[in-house]
């Protein structure tokens, strides 16, 4: 499949508090951005276990989009912190796997910003799609 | 009445699952006792044609250590599971694809160019790689085809039982041959025996505390404190992410966890539990103070999957396409 036709996969983990909302301001505000990403709403980043983003690359997705409070806005104080430690050591990691740093992304959306968040998915959709299909499962079948 | 059979196999492994055995000393009498032993290459001279002749399910059971990683190793397990009815993947490689199963941040390309080009021991001025096939004035000379990726046994054919460690720690295999012995109703297929139920930090006589981790060191930078988490001290400690019922010894002579028993129970992917463990007990909520601290792990890979990136959720480095697209082909 030739890059340029593959449409990507986005998997997007969102914290309920922020990045959700910010995401449902950009719909009920009628904004339009790529279809791509596929949020899917956990309470907080915090609640992000790694293991969500290793399954997302290794079952097909060929980008991972994680959004949460601001620094210092987090609903439980503590969560968005341990998820930029979490997400500093994995984004080596995913490097070291062969998996590009484009293709990986942490973002901070407020529950206000509907626009960043329009712009985040519009960005993170054009960077994984100029690097191709990322198909994961190729890496893995059997010998 | 005859005894019942028994087979012993190593594939990808270093031979210390075989010591493992050995050690149980006296009791390996009651072993050799027990069974009739058709097949354990470390010990014995046995011949693959003779087990070959038994019929299907006539060895009682099978202990497999080692992963896959060649197609002599593949043919043996596959021979060994028809000819078995409990089959049990004994030690790391087995289980998780261990040691060697690291081999897959590699392939069959870099691994030979670095084995048979590289290293400063190497003399090979013509050349050589192993080949499948070779002619000799003799005749032709074969050798198991190497392949790219590791795998553990259970990727290879349907495994019974799982007894981990590296190697399975001695009261555990006195504990599973008793069993094979007096014929206890063994647990469901499936089972990881041998072993608990919990983690590693469970067995780990030291004290956990909260956060706190300020730098990270390798085992030769500092003299931990004796009764302090070695994690909270900075050292990388696989316990909170790792199957316990070793007993942890490591932890009491001062030396971290490495996470041969395996992902703890209910965990998914043992290197992403360990990575969120670690990280969450950093001290830090600078991100350029993180990224130093995270500096002092060079090699995520093995840092986090020592013993278990065959059965991680990646299971390898990516391959180049053209050499997936070959490997899927044969």
């Amino acid at each position: 499949m030739v890059s340029g036709d593959h449409e990507p996969t986005i998997v997007a983990f969102l914290c309920n508090w922020c990045a959700y909302q910010g995401a449902d301001l950009a719909g009920t505000s009628r904004m339009e951005y790529p279809a791509n990403v596929r949020p899917v709403r956990v309470m907080c980043t915090g609640r992000i276990d790694p293991t969500f983003i290793l399954k997302a690359f290794a079952e097909g997705a060929d980008g991972v989009l994680v959004g949460g409070c601001h620094p210092g806005d987090c609903y439980y104080l503590e969560g968005n912190y341990k998820t930029i430690r979490r997400m500093t050591m994995l984004r080596r990691m995913l490097e070291q796997f062969g998996i590009e740093p484009e293709r990986f992304r942490l973002e901070w959306v407020s529950a206000g910003e509907g626009t960043k968040w329009t712009k985040v998915c519009r960005e993170l959709t054009e960077q994984v799609r100029a690097l191709g299909p990322l198909h994961w499962w190729e890496n893995v079948r059997e010998a | 009445m005859a005894k019942p059979k028994m087979a012993l196999y190593w594939a990808a492994s270093c031979g210390g699952c075989e010591i493992a055995v050995v050690r149980l000393y006296e009791k390996i009498l009651d072993l050799a006792n027990a069974f009739e032993i058709v097949l354990w290459p470390c010990i014995m001279d046995f011949k693959y044609k003779d087990v070959e002749a038994l019929p299907d399910k006539s060895i009682m059971v099978t202990l497999f250590n080692g992963a896959i990683r060649n197609s002599e190793q593949e043919h043996m397990a596959r021979m060994l599971r028809d000819k078995s009815q409990v089959l049990v993947a004994y030690g790391a490689c087995a289980h998780l694809g261990g040691i060697p199963g690291l081999g897959n941040v590699s392939n069959r390309q870099g691994i030979f160019q670095r084995v048979y080009r590289e290293t400063p021991s190497t003399a090979n001025e013509e050349g050589t790689y192993p080949q499948l096939s070779s002619q000799v004035p003799e005749g032709e000379l074969t050798l198991p085809e190497f392949y790219d990726t590791v795998r553990t046994l259970d990727q290879v054919v349907p495994v019974d039982y799982y007894v981990p460690g590296c190697p399975p720690v001695k009261e555990q295999t006195e504990a599973v041959v008793q069993a094979l012995i007096k014929g206890a109703e063994l647990p469901p297929p499936g089972s990881v025996i041998g072993a608990s139920e919990k983690t590693v930090c469970d067995d780990c006589p030291r004290t956990k505390e909260d956060k706190s981790i300020k730098a990270i060191y390798r085992t030769y930078q500092i003299i931990p404190e004796p009764e302090k988490c070695l994690l909270n001290q900075g050292i990388l400690c696989a316990g909170p992410a790792t199957r316990g019922g070793c007993g942890a010894p490591c932890p009491q002579v001062n030396m971290p966890c490495i996470g041969c028993y395996g992902p703890a129970p209910g965990a998914v992917d043992q290197g992403a539990k360990l990575l969120s463990a670690v990280t969450s007990n950093i001290d830090s909520r600078d991100p350029e103070e993180i990224e130093r601290i995270l500096d002092a792990i060079p090699d995520a890979i093995a840092a986090f999957y020592m013993f278990g990136l065959p059965v991680s959720l990646l299971r390898r480095l990516r391959l180049e396409r053209e050499a997936a697209t070959a490997e899927s082909a044969h």
